[in-house]
């Protein structure tokens, strides 16, 4: 297979008037992200994002973590849904890799057995007395930034290059295994090509490393970290990733789904604790980022405003090396510049002793 | 008999998760769960395919079904069609269904999933909210995830003026009415019933094992417990 295969699998995205779904996981670590992705799209972009107070989470962290049965979420899908058609909407974007498989699948199996669909729109008007149309068009909230990836880079501030060397920023790009492995057809360039963000980082100037283990899980394995006693699972695939990927020397790390962008933080964090290692330059970890963040970033956003602070891996290395000017002192500030404490030091922010990154390939 | 494949040939997954494997092995190869635990999702084909009885019901007692971490990694590329990931779910849903689950470790932590997440979706309209995400269960969020623990209002409000109250607008409180959709969709549709099922086996479960019912003692041995590493 070439690399250019990944043209083979586009799929219709929709220019404007989009019906937003938040993500449990987004929400919580990256709240930053979701505004930034609502700003960018509404204020830069001047497009139309419906903001919903009714809808909920798809409770697909429920579904594969198997507590919540198939009707039942096909159910409070159906409900997302009737909630678009009332607000008038037709197209259908959800910031979260899970709940975006999720959708998928449903109308998928909605479609093969259509059966499934009919007991669907009676639970729902059963339960609720809502009715539902299909969306028209379904996307990933990162598709809509790809969309418009060429728009944003007219209106960039500061590409993805290092200020220092002139060069292109070295960027690993993970995608989250239920954007395309589920459904291939239904994410840009499949699942052996992915090129969401490999497309928004050539358009902002950056430069895609390929590393070996660059389709590996995340390591979230839904219960094997829901649950304390499985988390041995889930440390050691992101462990695989971070050493598979340290070797190339990546400038930061990109997510598609925030799942993975928080996993790939945390659990830099806890090796670096358990074990001392860390896989970026200086004995310091590789910072991560949701895509919102790096959007914003070459828009020019503040990376204190986009959230950047609730990160464990300090975003600061990748700053200086983009440019931006941003006040350090004002990281751990609250509303109206309120001083709230600051988090306690972490090894992987310092230097230390065993780093993975100087390895020769 | 293939009483226990023709339960689960009634899940819609299982015909579009089993078609006819060959055993060739790749499935276990990408599986992410297979270079952790000693699981091998071709084996769990294969004995499903078998439809004896016999083997399934001890696979559906046993910790082996548990492992997957439902990446579905499997699912492209498995070169006769078949997802091992969706096999997997049908088989923990009938494990619950029936009971078994609560006969294996790794089972039994299904009730601490449902006391967390489960009653998180009921309660507030997320999997998560921040409050529930305690740092001294999650040690490997990290001081960082602390601070923003203990100061959740202010930095909250950075992002949006609805932190824990209604509107529009992330980590928002949910509103009344839309909560009840939510519980009256589990009921009509089979959450609610799934959420009780497990209760109840755990209840019982927990009465063998003398914790006296299904209490927090126990729920929270499931949730930290792994005698593997104990060995
Ligand atoms: S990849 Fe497919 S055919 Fe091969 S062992 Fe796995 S399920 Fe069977
Ligand atoms: S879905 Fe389960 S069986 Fe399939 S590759 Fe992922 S962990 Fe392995």
């Amino acid at each position: 297979m070439k690399r250019s295969n990944w043209e083979e699998y586009q799929k219709s995205i929709a220019d404007d008037k989009y019906y937003y779904a938040r993500s449990c996981i987004r929400q919580n670590f990256f709240p930053g992200s979701e505004k930034a992705f609502l700003d960018i799209m509404q204020r830069d972009l001047g497009k139309e994002v419906f903001d919903d107070p009714l809808h909920t989470s798809c409770t697909g962290i429920g579904y594969h973590s198997d507590i919540v049965p198939l009707e039942t979420i096909m159910t409070v899908v159906a409900r997302q849904f009737a909630l678009m058609n009332e607000a008038g909407y037709e197209n259908f974007i959800s910031s979260c890799i899970t709940s975006f498989g999720i959708y998928t699948e449903l109308l998928s199996t909605w479609e093969e057995f259509p059966e499934t669909e009919e007991r669907t729109r009676e639970n729902l008007y059963k339960a609720t007395g809502r009715e539902f149309v299909k969306p028209k068009n379904l996307a990933h909230t990162s598709d809509i930034m790809f969309h418009h990836r060429h728009a944003i880079a007219e209106r960039m501030t500061r590409p993805l290059i290092n200020v220092n060397t002139g060069e292109p920023l070295r960027v690993v790009e993970h995608i989250g295994c239920h954007y395309a492995k589920i459904f291939p057809k239904k994410g840009i360039g499949g699942s052996e090509f992915p090129y969401v963000l490999a497309g928004m980082i050539e358009a902002w100037g950056g430069e895609v490393v390929d590393y070996p283990e660059r389709r590996h899980c995340c390591g979230f394995g839904f219960r094997n970290y829901l649950v304390q006693a499985n988390r041995g699972y889930s440390v050691a695939n992101s462990q695989k990733k971070l050493e598979s990927m340290a070797p190339y020397k990546p400038d930061f790390i990109v997510c598609n789904c925030p799942g993975c962008a928080m996993f790939l933080d945390k659990w830099q964090y806890t090796v670096a604790e358990m074990e001392g290692i860390t896989y970026g330059r200086g004995g310091r970890g590789i910072p991560v980022l949701t895509y919102e963040e790096m959007a914003g970033l070459v828009l020019g956003y503040d990376p204190w405003k986009l959230g950047m602070q609730m990160h464990q891996v300090d975003v600061e290395p990748l700053l200086d090396k983009m440019g931006v000017e941003y006040d350090p002192s004002a990281k751990y500030l609250g509303p109206n510049g309120k001083y709230i404490g600051k988090p306690e030091p972490a090894i992987v922010n310092h230097r230390s002793q065993r780093n993975l990154y100087s390895i020769k390939l | 008999m293939a009483k226990y494949f023709d339960m689960l040939m009634e899940d819609v997954r299982m015909r579009e998760g089993l078609k006819a494997c060959m055993n060739c092995g790749v499935c276990t190869a990408i599986c992410p769960a297979a270079e952790f635990y000693d699981y091998d999702p071709r084996q769990i084909v294969e004995t499903v395919q078998s439809r004896d009885d016999e083997r399934i019901e001890e696979l559906l007692r046993s910790d082996t079904i548990w492992y997957c971490g439902q990446c579905m990694s499997c699912r492209p590329r498995c070169p006769r069609g078949n997802t091992p990931g969706y096999i997997i779910q049908c088989l923990r849903l009938l494990s619950q269904r029936l009971g078994f689950f609560v006969e294996s470790e790794k089972g039994r932590q299904q009730l601490a999933i449902k006391r967390t997440i489960g009653e998180n979706i009921l309660r507030t309209g997320y999997c998560l909210v921040p409050r529930k995400i305690l740092p001294e269960m999650h040690p490997e969020q990290g001081p960082v995830w602390r601070w923003v623990f203990n100061n959740d209002r202010d930095v909250y409000a950075l992002f949006t003026p609805t932190y824990r109250q209604e509107g529009a607008g992330p980590v928002r409180k949910i509103d009344e009415q839309t909560l009840e959709e939510i519980h009256r969709i589990f009921e009509v549709s089979g959450g609610k019933e799934l959420f009780d099922c497990i209760e109840h086996y755990s209840d019982q479960k927990a009465c063998e094992m003398g914790y006296g019912g299904a209490t927090r003692e126990y729920m929270m041995d499931t949730f930290t417990k792994n005698s593997a590493e104990e060995l």
